[in-house]
This record gives structure tokens, C-alpha cells and sequence, in this order.
């Protein structure tokens, strides 16, 4: 024992102790100055690393902008979708879950089982969509039995609402999800994978006005990214409201009229050159592309060879036949030789060898300006067309707007085709032939154009040579009420010709429809004063008259009958609106295009007689 | 057997730094598992109860003198290793490793066992043989076979934590004791190249933590994700902490093992530099007044005891501490009175009673 305490005594020892105790202070002050450095310095960095950690932006749906007529009238509206989605890690038994659901949702369990797997490569604190759109009645039973669903989430959306159906789809267009191409493009910088955007037509293109800001919600999540509570709300600002210049009930009157045809009906007012209807047929329905179109409805649209989802009015491009004619009879008035020119119709008419013959085949007689328009004569204009030239003929008609795009403020607009000597030269590599301006100056071979640009045509020469831009909006306001945007009347070109020479096509034009023997007397109306132009044009060219394909009720098979077209204006002594239809494969322009124009103008007096009532009242 | 003196002796201020750091533990533990929604006894009662067993472990251990155990160390011993064979036949497995045996109400992990086994043969060992100017391999050679042989059977487990802790307690009690200064050398340098050679040796998980400590932002998810964690909410305290049952880190699960290996990042987010200050300081406190034990220790062995002990609950503090903030890789080490862990608290508190015993006995010859 003395040894030991002897040994401990000894200095060495004593130091060791010393040693000892000063090493662990040094130790504890290392760790210290960690403490110090991660606490003190670090500390901020290090804190909002932390609210980093545990706070998740989660953006907010902005509904889209509504969209009114002309009117104020709601065409285009948001409703509320329901969504069933779940949180992947609050889930503890997969397959049971899954198989209520099924029973729930009526879908199968495989199809749950591939959304979940699909939901995977979004961020855990993502809810996985199992089914979208869901009825009320399916979300308020997931929601009562939400005990036995852990993990279940009921989102609502607002999706969008056509109120009118198909109706004036080609001009409002539809939805998409967003591509990884228009993601990169930058112009949609809130945008994230599977939302939707405009894909085509109004809602494309108005799309900066319309989607909207989306909002934010701040939320804090635990570590698996379990909501826990909201910390902060930045509510989303919904789009702002378009107004069209379409007018519903307009709308309404036409899509009536046109029935189940294929083909296109436009109305122009023809002091703005405000589109006030606009059918293309057949039509769609955007809601499903609302909605997310599944691959084969999108096959049964793409593959219809009537073409639903084309919007024809602007890229339906179609021989003008015979409603060309008033700018044959307007290119002669200025050069002088239509004046009271007579010319005799014998039933054809011979060129260069080749016999071209007037609908009519025991022919019109002796026949005038006036005559040649009400009775749509071929060879008077077969004649006169001659006389003047390609070249001539086509320049009168690209003032009209034919051959290049009338400035149809959405997409898709086609120029249609006004050929020329030069023209020909270029594509063919071959020289003008004469028989070409014959057959020109009906408005078949090469000439081709668009409703529209009928239209335009239509309401230029009613204008008496005011070419007018065609208008699609009347302004977008925000909920303020502030305006952004207002469209004015925009006029393209004044088209110059004698009092006169309009004095004469108009009285052509109203003796088509109002006197007998005019092929367009299927659009006389008692009350107003209708001019208009019947065309019947050819689809192919037959390979002589004498041996028609018939089918076996003894008809043309559809797809070889003649194109119906006609185009008007209301009310002849003054000008309001302007009307092209065309039915495709309709055979008769006065049969069967011309009730269609007949009924919108009524429709649109109607409507201007209630309009002035309501303002006396 | 029992002296008057024993009481008048007793070593209030040790057991009452000791209570409090347990105290502060266990408000710390339920601070970290509030947010457990489980119908089982809460992990801080759970605790308690722990420290209760541990505190009447440490006063039984103080009714009989430390002396006689100077004659069972190496019985002791025996056992203890007899038990890391029979852990590594017929132990429990849980997450690739082999350490511990189901007692049925306590999985007993022979590792901390050897712990105090340990201490008590080196201190029997330095006890009887003084050597003034210092140990020779001559007189270690022994010693050091008595240390590997349990240190092998540890690494076999595998646990890596374990088999360093012996080693440090070891070698603290050892440079205590005095070795010659080429004695020193050449087991520093032995030492040294066991390191290099055992990188070689670590398991894959093993090397990825080192890896990871020196760079943990190569894989934030993966084997960073602890260290990244504990940063964040230790920094995140600041100066004055969160407050009580405010740390987000914790509180939202973001910090793993919060309850065990990672208490001290809750504590530090929650009661910022501050509140560690003072924690440290009464660790510090704990470990300058084991070595003040010792000095005043009535023998060599109890001297040798008290270090032992003294190094052993420093060294997991150091390592534990190290760990959390980011000082050290991660090495399962919890900080003992701290950390959640029924094995660890009795650990220490055995240790404890011994310091307590060896103290309460400095007068006695």
C-alpha cells in the first residue's frame, strides 16, 4: 500500500492527471468550436437548409378565362373536376387499397396498378392521379368511406366547360397536356409537365390572356412528405374573359341550318368584319380533349375522312365555281367590254379545238350582264373571261382577298389559289393555255378558294370595294373590368371601281335571289332584300359527260358530287352581313347551300328586330 | 461490513452531475419522440425506468468494496469472452451484424460487458505490477494479448464502434500507467499500420461511412443522409435553439435515429449553442471530477479503475458528439445518460457505481 500511494505521489504521475484533465478541456473545446461554427456562423446557411428540408411549394390551378359572345354571353365556362389521387407512402397495403378503389371507381385493378407504377417518377410528396374527371357521386362515396382508404386524396380542378357543345369548336379550338417541346420553348414558364394548354385555334392563341396566374400554396411536409399544414396561401388569378364576336344565337341559327352536312358556313358583318357565326362540318367536341383525349377517340377524329377536326372555313379550299363569277363581270365592267354586252348562248361554247358547254345544254340566248348573273350563265362569262385574260382576272380577284390569306387572326388560314401566266410557268414549267382561262372564269381548274375568303369577297363587293380584315375578338377585360385588348375595324384595301359597275352586280346579285329564273330563288325572303350568288363546282373533273359513274340508285357516289356553294348579302339596298356556305358534295348551290344562307339572314333579322325592340322598350 | 464513514464519504456531487445529465437527457428524449402516435410506453419513461435500474445497479455496486473485484477481474474476463463466443454462435442478428443476446426482457450486448471486463484486468494488472519509469513491451506483451483476443472476437460481429471504444479505453489506461518512450513509438507506429491494413479489412458499408464523412454531399440520400441531417439541425438551433419541442428537424423526422445515436442534435436544434454549452460543460465537469476520483483513489487499483471508467464514458462522449456534428464518420456510438438504449445506460451506470465506490472508499486501507 505505501507503495502505491508513494508511487501516485510521484510528480510524473501528478502531471499525468494534469494532463489528462487538460487534454479533455481541449477536446471539449474542439468540440465546442464545432458547435460554435455550425450554430453561430454556419447558422444561417444551415437554417434555411432546414426550411428547405421541410417546406414544399404545391402550385395552384388558375381556372381559365371564360369566354363570352359578342353579347356577354357565356360560351366557354370552367366547372369544377373531381381527381382521385393518392400519396404513395401513406399507403401501407398497396393491393387492398388498390382493390376498393377498384369497386369504388368501377376501373380495373390492373389500370390502377399502371397509373401507381407511372406515378413513381414524380417526387414522393406528389400525389399519384388514379382517375380523373370522376362523377360527384363517385367522390363523395370515396370521401364517406375515406377511413378504409388511407392515403386517398379527392383534389378538385377546374376543367373546362363548353356550354355550346361542338358549336364554333374550330374557332374556340380545344386543350392539350404540354409538350416537352413547348416546356422548353420558355413561353410557358409556369407550366409544368401534364398541365394543359391551348392547343389550336382561339384557345391557342389567346392563351397568355387566358391561362391565368397560377397560385402557391406553402406547405410544410414531414421527411416521407406528408402534408402536415399550410403555411402560407397565394391564391391563383383566374384568366381573363375574351368576348367573341360571334353571336350565340347566330351561331345557334347556323349550326341548325347546316344539319348533318359536311361542309362550311361563315357570317360576316359587313361593316366590321366581325365573324358573327362560323360552322365548319363535322364538328368535335372539345370537352373531350378537356378532359384528356384517350388514343382511340383521338383515332376515330383523325382518321374521319370528312374531316372533323379541320376547320374548313379557313382551310377548306374549294373550286369558287360560280360564285366567282361577279368578279369576272367586275374585271370586264372596268376594261370596258361588259357594259351592255350582249352575248349568244347556244349551250357551249368552242376554243382551241375544245367544246365547252353552259350548264344549261339547250343554252340561254341572247344574254346580257344582269341575265348572265341571275341565270348563271357559263358561256357569257366564258366569252368575256377570254377577252380579258388570266392575268387580268386574277389580278381582279387578288384585290378581292382570293389567292393569299385574308388575315383570319387565328392560325390555320390557307390562301386558297388564284393562278396567273406566271404562276403557271413557275409550277408547271408550262404556258398559259386559253382553255384555262375559260374554264377560270367559272371558278374551276385551278382556282380555288376558302369560305372565308368568299366571305370577304362577299362583303367587299356588298361594301361596294371595302376590304375588310375579319375580326374574331371584340376585347378581353380582366375582373376589374379593365380593358386589354380592343379590335377596331381594320381595313385592308378600298377597291376601286365606277358607282355604276357595283349598281349592276348588285341588281345581278338581288335578281339571282328575288327574280324568276334566278337559281338562287331558294333564299328569297319576304321581308328583306337578299343578294346573293349560287356555285356549283366540280370535285374531279369527269372523264366525259356521256359516261358518269352511277351507283346503283342511279346517283353520282358521294365523294364525286359536285360541291354546293353560295354566298349573300343582307339586306341588298344596305349592306349588314355577308354569308358564304359551302356544302360539300352538295350538288345544287341554290338547292342545297342556298336554304343554309337564307336561314341565317332570317335568323339575323329576327334578331335585329328584337335587338331595336329592346331598345324602344 | 458497512462504515458510518461510507455515507459521510459518499459521492453526492458525482451522483447528482450524473442524475442531472440523465435528467436533461430524458426531457430531451421526450422532446424527440412527441410525435410518436405508438399506444407503448413512451421511450423517455422507458428511459427513466432505465435510469432508476441503473441508479440502484450503482448504489448495489457501492455495498461491497471495489477491492474484492481486483480478485474476480479475471474470472470476470473470462466470462465476458465466453459471451462474445457465444454471441457470435448463437446471437441475435440484426442488420448484418451478430451482437446481441435476447435475455427475454433485455437483449444483453456482450460488447459493452467487456467493456467494464476490460477495465477491470488492466487495472488489476497496472495495480500489482508498478513500474516507475514507465512500461516495456517486456511487461505488455501480456496485457496486449489479454486486450486482443475480446477485440478480434468484436471485430468478428462485426462492430467496428465497439472494438475502437475498448481500444481508446485501453490505451488511455495504459498511457496512464506510463510506457517507456521507445515503448511508446513502436506501439504508435504498430498501431498505425494495424490502421492502414484495416481499411482493407472494413466492410463495404463500413469504408462507405468514412468515405461519406469526408465528403457526405457525394450522396445526400444515401449514405450522406445521416451527417447531412444532423448538421442541419444542429446549425439550424443557432445561438438560443428552436425551443423546446420546436425543431423541425426533429420534429418532422427529418433527423434519423433521433432517439439513440442523433439525441444530441435534437438537443442542440432545440436549445441552440446555448443549451450545448452547458450540456458540455457538465460532461466536462463529469469527466475532470472521474479523474479527481482517481487521484484521491486509496490504491492503484481503484486509481487504474477510476481512469478506466473516467475513459470510457469520455471516449463515447467524444466519439458520440464527433459523429453528430460532423467531426467524425458515423460510428454507432451513443452518448451515455443521453442516448435511448437500456444496454447503454447500465453500461454507464455500472461505471458509475464504481467511481462511486472507488470514492466513497479513499480513506479506507
Amino acid at each position: 500500500m505505501g507503495l502505491d500511494l508513494k508511487w501516485k505521489e510521484l510528480p510524473a504521475v501528478q502531471k499525468r492527471f494534469l494532463f489528462y484533465s487538460t487534454a479533455a478541456t481541449m477536446v471539449f473545446l474542439l468540440l465546442l468550436l464545432r458547435l460554435w461554427y455550425l450554430q453561430v456562423i454556419s447558422y444561417e446557411n444551415l437554417q434555411e437548409r432546414s426550411i428547405r428540408n421541410r417546406t414544399r411549394v404545391l402550385s395552384l390551378d388558375a381556372p381559365r378565362g371564360p369566354i363570352f359572345d359578342r353579347n356577354g354571353i357565356l360560351l366557354v365556362d370552367n366547372r369544377p373536376s373531381f381527381k382521385i389521387s393518392v400519396m404513395r407512402q401513406a399507403v401501407e397495403n398497396r393491393s387492398l387499397l388498390l382493390e376498393r378503389l377498384s369497386l369504388l371507381l368501377d376501373i380495373e385493378i390492373s389500370e390502377l396498378e399502371a397509373r401507381w407504377q407511372e406515378g413513381k417518377r414524380f417526387p414522393i410528396y406528389r400525389p399519384v392521379p388514379l382517375a380523373e374527371d370522376v362523377s360527384r357521386e363517385i367522390m363523395e362515396r370515396i370521401q364517406e368511406n375515406s377511413v378504409d382508404l388511407p392515403g386517398v386524396l379527392t383534389e378538385v380542378r377546374p376543367v373546362r366547360d363548353y356550354l355550346e357543345h361542338g358549336s364554333a369548336a374550330h374557332l374556340i379550338g380545344y386543350l392539350g397536356e404540354i409538350t416537352e417541346t413547348e416546356l422548353q420553348s420558355g413561353n410557358f414558364d409556369q407550366y409544368r409537365g401534364g398541365d394543359f394548354i391551348g392547343k389550336t385555334a382561339l384557345e391557342r392563341t389567346f392563351d397568355p390572356y387566358l391561362r391565368g396566374g397560377k397560385g402557391q400554396r406553402l406547405v410544410e411536409v414531414d421527411v416521407q412528405g406528408k402534408l402536415l399544414r399550410q403555411l402560407q396561401v397565394e391564391p391563383s388569378q383566374p384568366g381573363n374573359k375574351v368576348y367573341l364576336t360571334l353571336d350565340r344565337e347566330l351561331q345557334r341559327a347556323a349550326d341548325k341550318a347546316f344539319g348533318s352536312e359536311s361542309g362550311a358556313a361563315i357570317a360576316l358583318d359587313v361593316n366590321s368584319g366581325d365573324i358573327l357565326a362560323m360552322v365548319s362540318r363535322p364538328t368535335f367536341n372539345p370537352a373531350l380533349f378537356a378532359r384528356g383525349i384517350d388514343g382511340d377517340e383521338w383515332r376515330v377524329l383523325a382518321q374521319d375522312d370528312r374531316h372533323p377536326l379541320q376547320n374548313k372555313v379557313i382551310s377548306g379550299q374549294y373550286p369558287p365555281g360560280s360564285t366567282f363569277k361577279m368578279i369576272v363581270a367586275l374585271a370586264a365592267l372596268r376594261d370596258g367590254i361588259a357594259a351592255n354586252r350582249s352575248i349568244d348562248c347556244k349551250g357551249d361554247f368552242v376554243v382551241g379545238g375544245s367544246r365547252y358547254r353552259c350548264w344549261k345544254k339547250k343554252g340561254h340566248g341572247p344574254t346580257d350582264l344582269k341575265k348572265a348573273l341571275r341565270e348563271s350563265c357559263d358561256v357569257w362569262f366564258y366569252q368575256v373571261g377570254l377577252e380579258l385574260g388570266i392575268d387580268k382576272l386574277s389580278a381582279a380577284a387578288r384585290e378581292f382577298g382570293l389567292g393569299s390569306p385574308v388575315g383570319y387572326p387565328l392560325p390555320g388560314e390557307r390562301s386558297g389559289l388564284m393562278p396567273s401566266q406566271e404562276w403557271k410557268r413557275k409550277h408547271y414549267n408550262e404556258p398559259w393555255y386559253a382553255g384555262e382561262t375559260v374554264i377560270a372564269s367559272i371558278g374551276q381548274g385551278f382556282v380555288l378558294a376558302t369560305p372565308m375568303q368568299l366571305a370577304v369577297m362577299m362583303a367587299a363587293i356588298a361594301n361596294e370595294g371595302k376590304v375588310l380584315k375579319p375580326q374574331v375578338i371584340r376585347q378581353v377585360e380582366d375582373w376589374e373590368g379593365n380593358l386589354l385588348l380592343q379590335s377596331e375595324p381594320e381595313v385592308v384595301r378600298q377597291i376601286n371601281y365606277s358607282p355604276d359597275a357595283w349598281n349592276v352586280i348588285h341588281d345581278g346579285l338581288v335578281a339571282v335571289v328575288n327574280e324568276p329564273h334566278g337559281t338562287g330563288h331558294a333564299a328569297y325572303l319576304e321581308n328583306v332584300m337578299v343578294a346573293g350568288k349560287t356555285g356549283t363546282s366540280q370535285v374531279v373533273r369527269r372523264k366525259s359527260d356521256e359516261e358518269e359513274e352511277l351507283d346503283e340508285d342511279g346517283e353520282i357516289p358521294y365523294r364525286f358530287r359536285p360541291h354546293a356553294l353560295f354566298v349573300a348579302f343582307a339586306p341588298a339596298e344596305k349592306p349588314e352581313i355577308a354569308i358564304a356556305v359551302v356544302v360539300e358534295h352538295g350538288q345544287s348551290g341554290g338547292r342545297a347551300a342556298g336554304p343554309i344562307a337564307k336561314q341565317i339572314i332570317q335568323r339575323y333579322m329576327e334578331l335585329k328586330g328584337q335587338a331595336s325592340q329592346d331598345r324602344e322598350e | 461490513m458497512f462504515d458510518r464513514r461510507l455515507v459521510s464519504n459518499f459521492d453526492w456531487v458525482l451522483l447528482l452531475t450524473v442524475l442531472l445529465l440523465a435528467g436533461v437527457g430524458i426531457v430531451n428524449l421526450f422532446s424527440a419522440t412527441s410525435s410518436w402516435q405508438s399506444a407503448a410506453t413512451p421511450i423517455y419513461l422507458k428511459q427513466l425506468l432505465w435510469l432508476s435500474g441503473g441508479v440502484l445497479m450503482a448504489l448495489v455496486i457501492c455495498l461491497f468494496d471495489y477491492r474484492h473485484l481486483e480478485y474476480f477481474a479475471v474470472h470476470f474476463y473470462w466470462v465476458s469472452v465466453s459471451l462474445l463466443v457465444y454471441v457470435l454462435l448463437l446471437g441475435k442478428t440484426s442488420m448484418g451484424a451478430t451482437r446481441w443476446i435476447n435475455l427475454g426482457f433485455f437483449n444483453l450486448q456482450p460488447g459493452e460487458v467487456i467493456k467494464i471486463a476490460i477495465i477491470l484486468l488492466l487495472a488489476r494488472i497496472f495495480a500489482k505490477t508498478a513500474s516507475p519509469l514507465g512500461y516495456g513491451l517486456f511487461e505488455l506483451w501480456k496485457p496486449i494479448l489479454w486486450l486482443l483476443l475480446p477485440v478480434v472476437l468484436i471485430l468478428k460481429e462485426p462492430d467496428l464502434g465497439t472494438a475502437m471504444m475498448v481500444i481508446f479505453i485501453a490505451a488511455t489506461m495504459l498511457l496512464f500507467a506510463g510506457l517507456k518512450r521507445g515503448t511508446l513509438i513502436g506501439l504508435g507506429l504498430i498501431g498505425a499500420l494495424v490502421a492502414v491494413a484495416g481499411w482493407f479489412g472494413l466492410h463495404d458499408y463500413q469504408r462507405a461511412r468514412i468515405r461519406t464523412f469526408m465528403n457526405p454531399e457525394a450522396d445526400p440520400l444515401g449514405s450522406g443522409y445521416h451527417i447531412i441531417q444532423s448538421k442541419i439541425a444542429v446549425g439550424s438551433g443557432g445561438f438560443l435553439g428552436k425551443g423546446f419541442i420546436q425543431g423541425t428537424q426533429s420534429q418532422l423526422s427529418f433527423l434519423p435515429e433521433r432517439h439513440t445515436d442523433f439525441a444530441f442534435s435534437v438537443f442542440a436544434e432545440e436549445w441552440g449553442f446555448a443549451g450545448s454549452f452547458v450540456l458540455l460543460f457538465l460532461y466536462l465537469f463529469l469527466i475532470v471530477w472521474g479523474l479527481y476520483v482517481a487521484r484521491r483513489a486509496a490504491d492503484r487499483f481503484g486509481l487504474f479503475l477510476a481512469v478506466g471508467v473516467t475513459a470510457m464514458i469520455f471516449w463515447h462522449i467524444v466519439v458520440n458528439l464527433g459523429m453528430v456534428i460532423g467531426l467524425l464518420p458515423v460510428v454507432g456510438v451513443p452518448l451515455p445518460l443521453f442516448s435511448y438504449g437500456g444496454t447503454s445506460m447500465v453500461t454507464t451506470m455500472i461505471g458509475v457505481g464504481l467511481l462511486m465506490n472507488v470514492s466513497m472508499r479513499r480513506f479506507m486501507f
